[in-house]
């Protein structure tokens, strides 16, 4: 039996919702089956890694705390890749926010909270667009493609921070670990859930979500990054500035990076040291992916893939799997997604040999 | 002093060999048409499946076909994926890389901090023997001479064969390659192939010549140097050779410096090869109209026949 795609004219609204939930299915299988092959019972490996970690409140509070940087960050960039802008270096911009927020945190340590928390998370903000801003000059004036320039400053930015903890800014206290003494009081992000560790960020996060719905679907400017992405040609046309979009959407998704980045360092790691995220820059591209690009399904897709975190160490710690299960199930969860995907546009049709000639649409 | 000159460039070599090898492959996928950013997953399943290969054989050259294979199934999964089911190649390549460090990993678990068998130097006889360009020059492992062989045969198949301009004419506008007949999707599921072949055998040779030992992302970003080095050469062989050579230099001149204790903190040398790339694609793109002209027209553009 053969099967062929056939267009269908216009988005299938059911496969838009339905594609993500049947790729989540896909990769539960996917998964099992891996786990299968390494010799773990799958529907125990699958149990332990989605649901164990969030059996209990901890868990939860584990998941929000997770959830937040991806979240923040995969709204920035789904506004991004909405605009057809593939800033692929939020790791960078996460780590440049850490870095400048971080080191005003440090240098004006005894400052009152209201006046130095506000100003650690400024240059937070600012230090992801400055790094953001770095790839948007050199796309815009040079024409330099921003996947790669974007990438390679993450590295660069990686090595700056390693630079910088076991360098200048290494706490002398600290028994010569790469790390930067510990953030104060008035710089350390509130907790707002006592006894948990959820934090300010945690909250923040879905109303960042909301607002950058709102700037997309009720905003001309959301409009004008909207219509760049799905037709350049007609946005051209229109008059809408591609230099003025390409900064808008890198300065907007590395200034989130950057807030992700403050909060985290101020919040759940409380110091700068070189290892402050697990690669949630780079998971948080599936966010936006597995969220549709809309900043409200981002907040689902940065719930889930946080567990997927968490799975990854329940699975170390119950199954003696590598928490580079992770990496497995979030590559292949986007997988699944982008290939289910095409049921949005195109409907699968068996082909019948010799009873409908070829190319009729049904 | 001349000691020093000759090891330095048999180091360089080095440094470039898995550059040029995963650069190529890319190259051919990029010509006809397919963008294909999981260079840098495809080598780290390239480097594990090698590693393990030659652990578990003895053999060296089983794991370098092991890497092939290994290499050759990613490319098929994006290949699927972009070319069967349409999906965006930027996305889907992304999730290749992202899938292929996760598989790595978890592969080479059991791997970290033991040996295997490494390529062996082959010495050509009697030019090996010559002094400083015998070292420099004759006394390689297969991959290195590989390397060249593989860049001029394809300058050969894109230049001077029909093969090679069916390949770049699907490339360059799939609907016209199309009509005249020639089977687009077949073709680019072929050119990914080989490019996930060549990006495997890259990573073959850094875990089992360049730093023969596993570790996770061991290739370091060197899959994404190599997706840069495509568009630097303007997709052009010869060019392709010159930056590879270019790069492998600044990589190994980062590594060089550092040995050295050069009162520069370590960790603004080994930012050197990426902060390089930056600035050498800036310089190669500033030339809009050069990058136009050479860039296969429908790249990264998915091709759906209408029956």
């Amino acid at each position: 039996m053969q099967f062929r795609f056939e267009p269908r004219g216009e988005r299938s609204r059911l496969w838009s919702v339905a594609s993500p939930v049947l790729a989540i299915f896909v990769t539960i299988m996917a998964t099992g089956l891996i786990f299968a092959v390494l010799g773990k019972p799958p529907l125990l490996a699958v149990y332990t890694f989605l649901v164990v970690p969030i059996l209990n409140l901890a868990g939860l509070s584990a998941l929000a705390v997770k959830a937040a940087p991806l979240i923040i960050m995969g709204v920035g960039l789904s506004l991004c890749y909405r605009a057809n802008v593939w800033n692929i270096g939020a790791e960078g911009q996460f780590t440049l926010g850490a870095i400048a927020g971080g080191g005003v945190a440090l240098a004006f340590a005894n400052a009152p909270f209201w006046l130095l928390y506000p100003a650690v998370l400024l240059s937070g903000v600012a230090g992801g667009m400055a790094w953001a801003a770095i790839t948007a000059i050199l796309k815009t004036r040079f024409n330099a493609n921003e996947i790669l320039t974007s990438l390679m400053l993450t590295y660069v930015a990686q090595y700056g921070l390693i630079w910088l903890v076991t360098g200048p800014w290494r706490d002398p206290k600290g028994f010569g670990f790469p790390q930067t003494a510990l953030f104060s009081a008035s710089a350390t992000t509130p907790v707002i859930v006592p006894n948990t560790g959820i934090h300010l960020g945690c909250l923040a996060a879905p109303f960042i979500a909301l607002g950058i719905w709102l700037l997309l679907s009720r905003s001309v400017l959301g409009f004008q990054l909207r219509a760049v992405g799905l037709a350049p040609r007609a946005a051209r046309f229109a008059g809408f500035s591609e230099v003025r979009l390409i900064w808008t959407a890198m300065l907007i998704s590395g200034g989130l990076a950057g807030l992700a980045g403050i909060f985290e360092v101020t919040g759940p790691i409380g110091q700068l040291t070189t290892e402050i995220s697990p690669g949630y820059g780079f998971t948080a591209i599936i966010v936006a992916f597995l969220g549709r690009l809309h900043p409200i399904g981002v907040i689902f897709a940065g719930l889930l893939l946080a567990l997927s975190y968490l799975g990854g160490d329940a699975a170390q710690m119950n199954l003696g799997l590598p928490s580079a299960v992770t990496g497995i199930f979030q590559g292949i969860l986007l997988f699944s997604l982008l290939g289910c995907d095409i049921l949005i546009l195109y409907r699968v049709k068996r082909i019948v040999p010799l009873k409908l000639p070829a190319g009729e649409t049904a | 002093m001349i000691f020093l000159i000759v090891s330095f460039l048999v180091s360089m070599i080095s440094a470039s060999t898995p550059l040029l090898i995963a650069a190529s492959g890319e190259l051919i996928a990029e010509k006809s048409g397919v963008l294909n950013l999981g260079v840098e997953g495809m080598m780290l399943m390239g480097a594990i499946a090698a590693f393990a290969t030659a652990h578990a054989t003895g053999s060296t050259s089983l794991g370098m076909l092991a890497a092939i294979g290994a290499g050759m199934m990613m490319a098929l999964l994006f290949a699927f994926l972009t070319l069967t089911l349409l999906a965006n190649q930027i996305a889907s390549g992304l999730a290749l890389t992202i899938f292929g460090r996760g598989f790595s990993a978890l592969l080479g678990a059991g791997y970290v901090g033991i040996a295997a068998p490494t390529l062996s130097k082959l010495n050509i006889p009697i030019l090996s023997h010559l002094p400083v360009i015998g070292p420099i020059l004759f006394h390689h492992d297969v991959l290195v001479y590989g390397s060249f062989v593989m860049i001029g045969a394809i300058w050969w198949f894109l230049n001077r064969t029909h093969a090679g301009l069916i390949l770049r004419a699907v490339g360059d506008s799939h609907d016209a390659a199309h009509a005249t007949g020639y089977p687009v999707l077949r073709i680019r599921y072929a050119a990914t192939a080989f490019g996930g072949a060549m990006a495997g055998l890259a990573g073959a040779y850094l875990s089992l010549s360049y730093s023969p030992l596993w570790a996770q992302d061991m290739t370091a970003g060197r899959g994404w140097i190599a997706l840069a080095l495509v568009t630097f050469s303007a997709w052009r062989p010869l060019w392709l050779l010159f930056g590879a050579y270019l790069f492998g230099g600044i990589m190994f001149l980062s590594l060089y410096l550092q040995g050295m204790g050069v009162p520069i903190p370590a960790p603004f040398i080994s930012a050197l090869p990426y902060l390089a790339t930056v600035i050498v694609l800036v310089l190669i793109s500033r030339d809009r109209r050069r990058i136009r002209l050479n860039q296969p027209a429908c790249l990264g553009k998915s091709f759906h026949a209408a029956a």
